[in-house]
């Protein structure tokens, strides 16, 4: 395997397997998630929904809840002032303020059912609810629309009667529900359709999933007479929480600080506000804390699930397998304000090939349903749903191996990616000869099971970052990072600064910090924390060293360069060595006083370099004939995660990615009723996965270091959802025979199409 | 809201017949303290049944058996003879929710919340299961089926308690079984129950069976006729064909998120087929083992 970092046995705790530092906590029970903070005189907050889709909001009457005994706070669209359109970055997507204000509290309509229109707080939950039902909405109700595909009709019911579709010329004169098309590719697929043997063109639908976090939006906000406030809260960036409430509230930043608790599952839906800025307006009018929690059934109806899409491709091949042209066009539904992942889909759909002529579209289109939010991999997965399945296709018709297929298109360092840049550094070929060559893919299928395979592609991403390292006097040390803690970052973090201090990892606590112990950190989102938080703790672990070396040099009065660190120890070199007693870490924190002060190595960087996360999955299904009901008999999910810092909390996210992937492959979806409203807001009818449906997940890290980290590290917690759609559905249509171009593949659908095809 | 915990089915009925407001019995909570979560139901009294020694124990009375409404699923898998005996009616029992939810949940809040879905409930039709009422005016016996009329219905009157199930005596060569389908493998609402059970004779001929069907109508039902279309065959494939028609055309199902009304009908019939082939089974190889 390419090594361009250092070699793997170089390292004596990158790679290793030590327990992870929130362990203990977590197993039991002391760790303090979202709602487990509670402060004296805390009130309780609650949110009036909307029943309806679509309606314009007549009025909103709050008298006789503001005279309930025992209501201490009501905000209403009037408490907040309205915001002109302007971008600003939310995880992995974009937010529009104009929006976010809307959606945080509805202005002039309501656009989803589940929207929230006024906010109480209240001294017991009981009296809260009361009051809710005393608030008297007056609607005028709209015809709605919430398919996507119904959305983009011309005479459809509009969400936005002003918006006309951007990236379109000429500019369109009438207004529509597609807020956006975005283009991608090179080449000319006219020419290259011209030259294929085989054409295999397919339209596919998926339905809206949640990201399915165990733990429901929670938060406190305490905001003091002075007007400065404290927010503990469940996020994945404590910074971009400051900065929208601080925006929607009109207030400087500095005046919030927000703590990350512990996170019980964000998987990108935490990159977002719902309840925070009300929290905060509910405890500035009411001088007490205020504790806000959503329900599942808020959680579902009015959190950013991801898309439901239509995806339309068209591949050529030749008969040898060489791809000649592919297009695609996604349409993504944005739920009700624009800015779905379209974009990303129609970048990820054939990112993992090298092509000669390639288009993709992107659509952006408005439905009454919940926002969309980041959603690990936002857009790629739904893409590559549609793109695999074709390409799956393509090898059956042609009778090529489907890994070969992929082998023969495989993108490369120095390839021109569909989506416009140059791979720098892509291991897709080493993880393709290692899916060949595992005893899965030749094991022998008993029959009546399928096997399928698909690949998946994410970009990952750097971004602002910042860490501190301090010395302690007893020559342990404090590492303080701001990128919330998914899946074991913390340890990762520690072991990085454990090799380069050569300090042992249990005198290393890692610590993520709140918004005023820190500069400014991104979100954790687009599978940058071990990463980007990962070089800034290596370059500020590298400060620190040069601190020491300098405090050596005054100590033994020697030039800072003719220090050298090796070993954990500080040695005097060059012409100096062996002239002083070699000193540790531990001398040197003993003299911190005598030699200046305190010790801490900081690092402040927009972390560039990321590369891409490739996955390849193989899958065995087997299809109950009378029932419909798929049952995964065995997975593997094979990526190139560049370097496994803590190999056991890579193959977690590998693992956990096939574990949503078969949810959305098979059970879970968003069910619409004719009135517009979800017909399965709870656990019981939107159906995750259990452990019981899961087989053993078995994992194969594919080592291609990354050359711009210094450990080597790509992203790795994105790539492993985007392929098991496609692997599945190539599985079912082996296994079963039927090609399923809609998801889920749950056992209804699954016996219709078998009993509609016949005998086979 | 008001707790009470009385330890006589007297008391229970006494406080439930006399409550002001809405009364609720509580045995393993595990769908009532739900329902109070989600503010489903506000009762003003829950009275917790879990301290009557009458409602908490398994009997065998002349080869019949008496199970305490209050009996968790997870006591009733741990009854040595029960589960040879009504092998069906404990694995039905069992499906219910998880190990967590078995260590708390009973047959008599499976069968009083109603839902047209409860696991146990076409088992313990199939078994021919009665269950013993005491209320403000005495004890009543009355057939599992006859207890639920619709969903969150019963046909339990104002301070009526379910106390116990009685399972009659078992006959030679006889045994049940139970089956549902759910599109994951556990904690998941049935789309279809089914349970059988059938008495053979010792040349292998069915001499009677009683099927129960769940989720397939407003209320879990008995369906006569399936037990019929069997009863004289081995199970060869005319009866077998007969069966699923009979467990088809029973079905009055609705179209909602969990299945299409075709799917639900669909899989009834494949539900009746495979589940009177464990039964049938189980009812050969009861010869061998001493009931
Ligand atoms: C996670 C989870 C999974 C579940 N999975 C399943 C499943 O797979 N299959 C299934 O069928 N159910 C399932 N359930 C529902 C529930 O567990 C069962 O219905 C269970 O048997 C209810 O028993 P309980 O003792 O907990 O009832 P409780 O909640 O105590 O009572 C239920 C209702 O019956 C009334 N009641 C209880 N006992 C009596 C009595 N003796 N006399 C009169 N009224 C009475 C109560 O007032 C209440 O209205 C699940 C529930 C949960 C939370």
């Amino acid at each position: 395997m390419l090594d361009t970092v250092a070699k793997k046995s170089d390292y004596k705790v990158v790679g290793t397997r030590p327990i992870r530092p929130d362990g203990v906590d977590k197993v039991t029970g002391r760790a303090r998630f979202g709602a487990d903070l509670n402060l004296p005189g805390q009130l309780v907050g609650r949110v009036l929904r909307s029943p309806h889709p679509h309606a314009r909001l007549v009025s909103i009457d709050v008298s006789a809840a503001a005279a309930l005994d025992g209501v201490k706070a009501i905000v209403t669209r009037e408490d907040f002032a309205d915001q002109p359109p302007e971008l600003t970055a939310a995880g992995e997507m974009m937010l529009n303020y104009r929006d976010v204000v809307r959606n945080v509290l509805a202005r002039e309509k309501v656009l989803y059912e589940g929207h929230a229109i006024a906010a109480v707080a209240a001294i017991s939950a009981a009296i809260a609810r009361k009051a809710l039902r005393l608030i008297r909405v007056d609607y005028e109700i709209l015809p709605h629309v919430t398919d996507v595909v119904a959305a983009m009709a011309p005479d459809a019911p509009l969400l936005d009667e002003a918006m006309i579709t951007a990236g379109v010329t000429p500019t369109p004169t009438t207004p529509s529900n597609i807020a956006k098309r975005v283009d991608f590719g090179h080449g000319d697929i006219d020419t290259g359709f011209a030259q294929a043997d085989v054409i295999v063109e397919r339209e596919f639908r998926t339905e809206s999933v949640h990201q399915g976090y165990i733990e429901p939006q929670a938060c406190v906000a305490n905001v003091a007479e002075d007007g400065q406030a404290e927010l503990f809260v469940t996020t994945q960036g404590q910074w971009i929480v400051r900065g929208h409430c601080a925006k929607l509230l009109g207030w400087n930043v500095n005046r919030i600080k927000v703590t990350a608790a512990e996170m019980g599952g964000g998987f990108g839906g935490k990159t977002v506000v719902y309840l925070e800025p009300l929290a905060l307006a509910l405890s500035a009018k009411a001088r007490r804390p205020v504790k806000m929690v959503m329900t599942r059934e808020e959680v579902l109806k009015a959190t950013g699930p991801t898309s439901a899409a239509r995806v339309r491709v068209k591949v050529g091949a030749k008969k040898d397998g060489r791809i000649t042209a592919a297009f695609a066009e996604c349409a993504y539904g944005a739920g009700a304000f624009a800015g779905s992942p379209a974009g990303g889909g129609a970048m990820c759909a054939f990112a993992p090939y090298e092509l000669e002529h390639v288009a993709t579209i992107g659509l952006d289109v408005l439905t009454n349903r919940p926002k969309v939010s980041a959603y690990r991999a936002p857009g790629a997965p739904i893409a590559a749903f549609a793109v695999e399945s074709v390409l799956d296709e393509i090898a059956r018709t042609i009778g090529v191996d489907p890994i070969d297929l992929r082998l023969k298109n495989a993108a490369k360092v120095g390839t021109r990616s569909t989506y416009g840049p140059t791979f720098a550094a892509i291991g897709f070929v080493e993880l393709l000869q290692a899916a060949k060559a595992h005893p899965h893919y030749s094991a022998p299928l008993p029959a009546g099971q399928g096997r399928g395979v698909a690949a998946g592609f994410w970009f990952n991403v750097g971004g602002d970052t910042a860490v501190q390292l301090t010395l302690n006097e007893d020559a342990s040390v404090t590492l303080t990072a701001g990128t919330p803690d998914v899946g074991g970052l913390r340890a990762s973090l520690g072991m990085m600064v454990s090799e380069e201090l050569g300090i042992p990892l249990d005198k290393i606590r890692t610590q993520i910090g709140d918004t005023a112990s820190l500069a400014y950190n991104f979100v954790t989102g687009g599978s940058r924390s071990t990463f980007a938080s990962g070089m800034a703790s290596v370059e500020a672990a590298r400060a620190m060293v040069k601190e020491l070396a300098a405090r050596a040099a005054k100590i033994w009065d020697i030039p800072v360069d003719a220090v050298k660190f090796e070993d954990g120890m500080l040695k005097p070199a060059g012409d100096n060595a062996g002239k002083y007693e070699p000193m540790s870490i531990r001398d040197i924190a003993r003299q911190m006083a005598k030699t200046g002060g305190p010790i801490v190595g900081y690092a402040t960087l927009n972390a560039q370099g990321a590369a891409p996360g490739l996955a390849f999955h193989i899958v065995d299904t087997q299809t109950d004939p009378e029932t419909g009901k798929t049952t995964i008999l065995r997975y593997t999910a094979l990526q190139d995660v560049g370097r496994a810092i803590h190999p056991a909390f890579v193959e977690g996210q590998m693992q956990g990615g096939v574990a949503q992937g078969i949810g959305w492959a098979l059970n879970e979806e968003y069910v619409y009723g004719a009135d517009g409203r979800m017909q399965n807001a709870g656990f019981l009818d939107y159906r995750v996965p259990v452990a019981s449906d899961l087989p053993m997940i078995d994992t194969v890290m594919v080592e291609v270091p990354n050359p711009r980290h210094p450990y080597g590290v790509k992203g790795v917690g994105e790539a492993p959802i985007v392929p098991p759609m496609a692997a599945i559905a190539n599985a079912v249509a082996r296994g079963a025979g039927v090609r399923f171009t809609q998801l889920p593949m749950s056992p209804p659908r699954v016996l219709a199409a078998l009993s509609g095809q016949g005998a086979r | 809201m008001r707790y009470e915990a009385p330890d006589r089915i007297e008391k229970a009925v006494d406080l439930l017949a006399s409550a002001a407001g809405e009364a609720r019995v509580l045995a393993g909570g595990t769908d009532l303290i739900v329902q109070m979560k989600s503010e489903i139901v506000e009762p003003d009294l829950v009275i917790d049944v879990k301290r009557i020694a009458e409602m908490r124990g398994v009997v065998e009375e002349g080869g019949a058996f008496r199970i305490g409404a209050a009996v968790s699923g997870a006591e009733l898998k741990e009854h040595p003879r029960l589960r040879k005996v009504w092998p069906g009616v404990i694995e039905a029992a069992n499906l219910i929710g998880s190990t967590q939810v078995q260590g708390r949940a009973t047959l008599g809040g499976n069968l009083c919340n109603a839902s047209p879905a409860a696991d146990s409930v076409p088992a313990l039709i199939a078994a021919g299961a009665k269950v013993i009422i005491a209320g403000p005016a005495g004890r009543r016996e009355l057939a599992v089926e006859d207890v639920v009329l619709g969903p969150r219905k019963t046909a339990l009157a104002k301070g009526e308690i379910v106390v116990a199930f009685v399972l009659p005596k078992r006959v030679p060569l006889a045994a049940d079984a139970y089956l549902r389908f759910i599109p994951r493998t556990e904690m998941d609402i049935a789309v279809v129950g089914c349970g059988v059970d059938l008495t053979l004779d010792p040349a292998g001929k069915i001499i009677a069976a009683r099927m129960g069907l769940g989720a397939v109508a407003a209320r879990p039902l008995l369906v006569g006729e399936a037990g019929a279309a069997i009863i004289g065959s081995s199970l060869d494939e005319p009866a077998l064909a007969r069966l699923e028609a009979a467990a088809r055309a029973a079905c009055r199902p609705i179209d909602d998120k969990r299945g299409t009304k075709e799917f639900r009908v669909q899989i009834a019939g494949v539900l009746a087929r495979r589940v009177v082939h464990i039964a049938y089974e189980r009812a050969k190889a009861s010869a061998k083992v001493s009931t």
